[in-house]
């Protein structure tokens, strides 16, 4: 009988008092345990319920409930959201680095060694102050310091966010660069719907219509050039990459959209894709000598 | 031809004996009065039916599915089966899931990882009669084998294995033979067939626990 009361409040359903529907769904979605064990009987037996038809009914309620609240949950943290995290995480970090640098130029006039960029606000920034003037400088570097903070709390937010909104597209990408191209698509819906050969200049909006007006060679790569698999490409095969990559890009951008589901074949699919681009230049080495 | 389950039945659609259970449509699938067709194009245990192998289905009363996706194919299942536990780990789906589950009494959606069954081992009750596995991921013999703690002793695993999601590269064959070879630590396999032409590089395996 000890064994069983012991089985019995490893359930989902132990301590719960009736119509507690908060503590139900935190059991089911956050409970777990080592082993199953006949939860219906256990259910009957430590007054839960007096049926086990009654078990299976409140099961149903219970699971559906959760089920829909934390779907919901997981599909509210939506590309919306990440498309302004990204751009905000872009202008704290520009306005961090800009700040810096106009208090480098004038906290070099007061003292001996500040250094350079946000490291030197930071450093700055732990220093008393002595006068009015000083303690001016020195609240400008907190502000940097804290503005670089922020940048950086986006940039984890943005790592936590990214893989549920688009697993496949984060997960080939990394987050930011996932981030980045649903912002300049402008939401992962956007995104889906473009061809690949435009994902692959997708930022080098600058250079096409530069091209398209007659001036200048077509851009081979975007913001995707921020990806090893672009930059860590010799330039004589970098255009294979681009155009391998963003083929990839935008079938894991509309599997994301269209279901949401995780497809370990295609992140294989590019990796063998990538490898077999990279030979050429071990190819060519060889031909060479 | 093995027997069919108790609520599974062929009739005839479009001038072909099909597979068919009786319940609520869910997916704009034809009916024939009642009965609502199983398309084995579209579910691998549906496939693994129509295609004659080994499945001693007749006395199943519990089940857990792991993969159920959308829930096209655990309907057919809750339609003839008792508790139907279904766990499917990516949330759109789940939502189409979840209206399944509110026709069907004996259905209960699970927003689970189906990797780590610890997460759920609190709900699915054990000694279950069948375990039904259709996951897209690697590793999938391992899942079928940490899965194996909730069937009851001589429980049957129906397991459709996706070669692609092992490995793209490899040659289809070489991937079921280590699935087999894995399989091995928790279960007999009694039959095992490709799921041609209704799923391409995929094998059906059917199994019992040690």
């Amino acid at each position: 009988m000890t064994d069983d009361t012991d089985a019995a409040a490893a359930g989902w359903f132990a301590g719960i008092e009736a119509g507690d529907t908060e503590a139900v769904d935190r059991a089911i979605r956050t409970g777990s345990t080592t082993e199953p064990a006949d939860w219906p009987r256990l259910a009957v037996e430590h007054g839960f319920v007096d049926r086990e038809d009654e078990y299976y009914s409140r099961l149903q309620e219970a699971t559906i409930q959760s089920a829909r609240r934390e779907a919901r949950a997981r599909e509210q943290a939506d590309d919306k959201q990440l498309l302004h995290a990204v751009r905000a995480m872009d202008d704290a970090d520009r306005t961090a680095n800009e700040l810096a640098e106009r208090l480098s130029e004038w906290a070099g006039t007061l003292f001996d060694e500040t250094g350079t960029g946000v490291d030197g606000a930071r450093k700055l920034a732990t220093r008393s102050a002595e006068t009015p003037l000083e303690a001016q400088v020195i609240s400008l570097a907190e502000r940097v310091d804290e503005l670089a903070g922020e940048g950086e709390s986006l940039r984890q937010f943005i790592n936590r966010q990214a893989p549920i909104v688009a697993p496949n597209l984060t997960e080939m990408a990394g987050p930011v660069l996932a981030a980045r191209l649903i912002a300049l698509a402008g939401g992962l819906e956007q995104l889906a719907k473009k061809p690949s050969g435009t994902v692959q200049v997708l930022g080098a909006e600058d250079a096409l219509f530069a091209h398209l007006a007659g001036r200048g060679s077509s851009p081979k790569h975007g913001i995707i050039y921020t990806h090893e698999y672009v930059s860590g490409t010799r330039p004589e095969d970098r255009g294979s990459a681009a155009r391998a990559f963003a083929g990839k890009l935008s079938i894991a951008a509309r599997i994301d959209h269209y279901s949401g589901e995780r497809k370990p074949e295609i992140h294989d699919e590019i990796k063998s894709r990538m490898s077999t681009i990279r030979a050429r230049a071990e190819t060519d080495e060889v031909e060479t000598q | 031809m093995t027997e069919l389950p108790v609520g599974v039945d062929r009739r005839e659609f479009d001038g072909k004996q099909r597979l068919a259970t009786r319940g609520q449509p869910v997916y704009g699938e034809p009916t024939d009065g009642e009965w609502r067709l199983w398309d084995a194009g579209r579910s691998k245990l549906g496939a693994m039916l129509e295609s004659g192998m080994d499945i001693e289905l007749s006395d199943v009363d519990s089940v857990l599915y792991l993969g159920a996706a959308s829930g096209t194919t655990v309907s057919h299942v809750a339609d003839f089966a008792g508790p139907t536990y279904a766990v499917e780990f990516a949330p759109r789906p789940v939502r189409d899931l979840v209206d399944v589950a509110e026709s069907r009494p004996n259905l209960f959606p699970l927003l689970k990882d189906a990797r780590k069954p610890s997460s759920y081992a609190h709900i699915v009750e054990s000694d279950l009669d069948l375990l039904v596995q259709d996951v897209a991921t690697r590793g999938q013999a391992s899942v079928a084998v940490d899965n194996a703690q909730f069937l009851a002793d001589d429980g049957l695993l129906c397991l459709a294995v996706k070669a692609r999601s092992e490995d793209v590269t490899a040659d289809p064959e070489t991937v079921f033979e280590h699935v087999r070879e894995e399989l091995v630590d928790a279960y007999q396999i009694v039959d095992s067939q490709r799921l041609e032409p209704f799923h391409d590089d995929h094998l059906g395996i059917v199994a019992r626990k040690r």
